[in-house]
Order: structure tokens, then sequence, then C-alpha cells
């Protein structure tokens, strides 16, 4: 794969700011973060699972859906800004490992593809919070859409994984 | 008698883990789904125990969260287990000798002690509490302990990847 001369120029000139420097040169820095990385995303992962399992009526039965939508999206929001902080640290530290990995671009193009999927199942929430329950055929595309929204977290995880065995460059 | 290093030699040299440890591919999947699994794993006993240390969901039962959180809790510790074996084997004595693997296996028996301890004593006293935002003192403590515990289980084994270089 190439990468455009800019990204190149980006990922030298990244590698040696003081702050990238400073990441590299403590061997304990890189396993940390990576750590906080991981229990972010089980805190996304884990509330994506249980929404989606929600819209089946399988977790929280006694709650209404919107209302159980609403406590597990307070986890994710919490953990998004953890999530992007820590992969930050991560690609400063290693920013041509990252970037210039196809795994890496896999897993942000699925990122990408997630949020626009979670918008459009929160943009008709905000008018109507039973949007979702007010029909039967609404009901499945709810149900498709959180399935959806899991199935692409899963590939943010797993392509994230496989960031350390595919080849950068 | 069979010695405890021979059974690791004997595990590693099986058909599938020679599998796992020889064909470039296994690896990294069995590790995909290792890491899935542990993912859900601590996001559902974290969703748990901040409950019972009071950060979240008060306003629903713990009975209720437990009730919703386990089955998932369980699906994931079982893909983890089995996962995490698989790696394992592949290169068992190596891992056996590793100090972040073994430590792992230790907070993960501490882990497994608490949430039994939880489950035959604590939770017994349920009725009196489950609506309570704030839960009794060894409730909150055993959550306290857990979230610890896993913190320690996750270190350790990023741990074990940076320590630790798979031999062909």
């Amino acid at each position: 794969m190439t990468h455009p001369a800019w990204l190149d120029r980006f990922c030298e000139w990244l590698k040696v700011t003081p702050f990238s420097v400073a990441l590299q040169s403590a061997s304990w820095a890189v396993p940390l973060v990576q750590t906080i990385h991981i229990f972010a995303i089980g805190a996304v992962i884990a509330s994506g699972l249980m929404i989606a399992l929600r819209t089946l009526g399988w977790v929280a039965p006694d709650q209404t859906l919107a209302r159980a939508n609403l406590r597990l999206l307070r986890v994710i929001w919490w953990a998004l800004p953890v999530l992007l902080f820590s992969g930050i640290l991560m690609i400063s530290a290693e920013p041509a490992r990252s970037l210039e990995n196809p795994a890496f671009l896999l897993k942000m193009g699925l990122l990408l593809l997630s949020i626009v999927v979670n918008l459009a199942y929160q943009a008709p929430l905000k008018r109507d919070p039973d949007f979702w329950e007010l029909s039967r055929s609404r009901r499945r595309l709810g149900q498709l859409i959180a399935f959806l929204s899991l199935a692409l977290w899963v590939g943010v995880i797993v392509s994230g994984r496989w960031i350390a065995y595919v080849e950068a460059g | 008698m069979v010695t405890l290093d021979e059974l690791l030699h004997g595990l590693k040299e099986t058909g599938f883990a020679t599998a796992i440890r020889e064909d470039g591919a296994w690896f990294p999947w069995l590790e995909s789904i290792h890491v899935l699994g542990v993912t859900i794993l601590i996001g559902s006993i974290g969703l748990l125990e901040l409950r019972l240390i009071g950060l979240t969901s008060l306003n629903r039962p713990v009975s209720r969260v437990l009730k919703d959180v386990l089955p998932i809790t369980w699906g994931a510790f079982a893909v983890s287990i089995i996962s995490g074996f698989l790696l394992f084997a592949s290169n068992a004595p190596t891992y056996a000798a590793n100090a972040f693997f073994l430590s792992k296996a230790v907070l993960l028996v501490a882990a497994g002690l608490n949430a039994f301890g939880f489950h035959t004593f604590v939770e017994r006293s349920i009725a009196k509490w489950d609506s309570a935002a704030r839960t009794p003192l060894p409730a909150r403590l055993s959550g306290v302990f857990s979230l610890l515990m896993w913190v320690g289980i996750v270190v350790c084994g990023r741990w074990v990847g940076f320590t630790l270089v798979p031999t062909p």
C-alpha cells in the first residue's frame, strides 16, 4: 500500500515530538494505555450488547426501551472520550504502525459507519422517545439497527487487534 | 508419574496446539475472539459492580441488574476461558513460566472466590437492600475488590503480550 506523502511526513514529524519520544521511552506506557483502551471499549461493547438485547426484550424488560437506552448510552458517552484520548496516545507512541496500517484504516472505517448508524438511530428519538416502538416494522428496524451497530463494534475490536499483525506500510 | 513440565510440553505438542502455533492466522484470530470475550466480560461485570458500589443504575434493583448482566457475563467468560486456553496451549511451557501469566491466573482465582463469596454470603440478604441506592458495606467491598481484580487481570494479560514472544 502506498501512502500520501503528507501522511509519511506527518508520521515522521509526530515520531520525534517530545511527547511521542516520552511515550516510546517508557516501556510501560503503551501497555498501560492499551489496558485503559480495553476497559473503555469493554464499557461500550457491553452496553451496546445490552441495548441490542433490550430491543428483543431479553434484558431490562422492566424498563421502557427509551429509559434503558438512556441509562446504557450514558455509560457509552463516558467511555467514548476515554477511547478517543487513549487512542490518540497510542497513535502518538507509534504513528506509522497505526496510521499507515490497513487494519487501522479498516477499524476507522467501521467506526465511522458505526457513528452514522448510531446517529440514524438516535436522531428520531429526540422528537419522540418511543419512535422505534410505534409500529411492528419500526420495532424490527430498530432491532436491526441495534444489532448492526453491535456487529460494527465487534468489527472495530477485531480489526483493532489485527493492527498488531498486519504489516504497516 | 508425569511431571508438570512434561504435561505442559505434551500440551504444546498436541495437534491443535501445534496448528495454532504454526499456522499464521490461527493465533491472531483466537486473540481477537479472546479480546472480544474479555471486553464483554469486564464491561458486563463493570455494570454490575458499579451498581453495587452505588455509581450507576441506582433506580434499578440490584437483583434486576444481576439478572440482566449475569447470562452475558457467563457467556463471555466461557468464550474467554476457551480461547485463552487455546492460546495458552500453543506455547504452554513458556506461558507457565511467565510471571504476568501466573499473576493473571492468581488474580482470576481471587476474582472467582470473590464472586462465589458474593453469591453465597452477601446476596443472601439481598431482599433487604435490593432497591437501596446505598448497598451494605460487604456488597460495596465485594464490588470494589472485583473491579480491582479485573483491572489487575487485564493489566497482566496485556503485559504477557509484551514480555513473551511466541516461539515457532
